[in-house]
């Protein structure tokens, strides 16, 4: 049973770990969650977003959010990459096969993935 | 909406940005109806507000970003044959028992029936953007009952932030047992 001492454990392996890390993400993830996000998929994208950054181990150095109606509904589900010194980065029409394809290129390897973003759209 | 959890997804994060600290998820099932009941602490609604979630129409630009969450509720309960009901209390009106209560009742039996998903998936995004919030999620079934409060999560994990990827990790597995357990 997945108990809460099993949570418990988490706790003690996770303690040391946590002081470490604070101030040091400086890449920004967010996921568009609002009720056009969700009817178009955003779920599975964020939960995406989430699992391909821990697999990838940049979780000390990339944050993944959740924000409201972004303003482009047509666009959802929309993943914005806020990187400090760079300009915002907006992925649109996003699922969790192109997230796994943002996090290696982008993410990881530091190029944008210019034919997922909102400029590419037309 | 392709799956109740997303209606639910949806208007739980109404209730977080309404300001709840605690935001309750409790489904009912038994053979023929199904009942979603979402309730919170947050700075609730007037009743004039409430007309106006309820039927998109109605909306002046005032209130225009309350939106489609409900509407779209109402439309998956109805088309079953079932109904919702909201009440709300605004911090005026009720100073200590102040939020929201939407209940949806469902047909399960109609064909226009959506299912309820992948609700496990719903639980871990709420906490996984929300780790400030708490949630208490409770289904239960004829054959038993799911539980899991944030609260009781919270106090074992002191400092320890509830959107680390083990805690929601956990949470999912913590589910998926309970599902198991329950139908075996």
């Amino acid at each position: 049973m997945k108990s809460l001492a099993e949570l418990k454990a988490i706790k003690d392996r996770m303690k040391d770990k946590v002081v470490l890390r604070e101030g040091s993400n400086d890449v920004r993830v967010v996921v568009g969650m609002a009720t056009c996000g969700i009817a178009a998929g955003a779920r599975p994208v964020l939960n995406a977003c989430v699992e391909e950054v821990n697999k990838s181990g940049l979780t000390d150095k990339v944050t993944v959010t959740q924000t409201g109606c972004i303003g482009l509904c047509q666009y959802e589900p929309i993943v914005e990459v806020y990187e400090a010194g760079k300009e915002k980065v907006t992925y649109v029409k996003m699922t969790a096969e192109k997230v796994k394809t943002v996090v290696e290129k982008h993410l990881k390897g530091g190029n944008v993935v210019t034919e997922f973003t909102v400029a590419n759209q037309n | 909406m392709k799956e109740l959890s997303l209606n639910i997804l949806d208007i739980v994060e109404n209730s977080v940005k309404a300001g709840a600290s605690l935001t309750e998820i409790l489904i009912n099932e038994d053979d023929e109806n199904l009942t979603i009941v979402i309730k919170d602490n947050g700075c609730g609604m007037t009743d004039e507000v409430v007309k106006g979630v309820i039927d998109p129409f109605y909306t002046t630009r005032k209130t225009r970003s309350v939106g489609l969450g409900i509407p779209l509720l109402k439309l998956a309960a109805e088309q079953t044959g079932g109904y919702i009901t909201i009440s709300s209390d605004t911090a005026e009106e009720s100073p200590l028992s102040h939020g929201t209560t939407v209940k949806a009742s469902f047909n399960k039996s109609h064909i226009d029936f959506t299912p309820l998903g992948d609700v496990i998936s719903t639980v871990k995004t709420l906490i996984q953007g929300h780790p400030d919030r708490d949630f208490l999620y409770i289904h239960e079934l004829k054959s038993g009952r799911i539980e899991l409060d944030t609260r009781d999560m919270r106090e074992v994990l002191e400092d320890v932030p509830l959107n680390s990827i083990e805690v929601i990790s956990w949470v999912g597995e913590n589910l998926e047992e309970q599902y198991r357990e329950i139908n075996t």
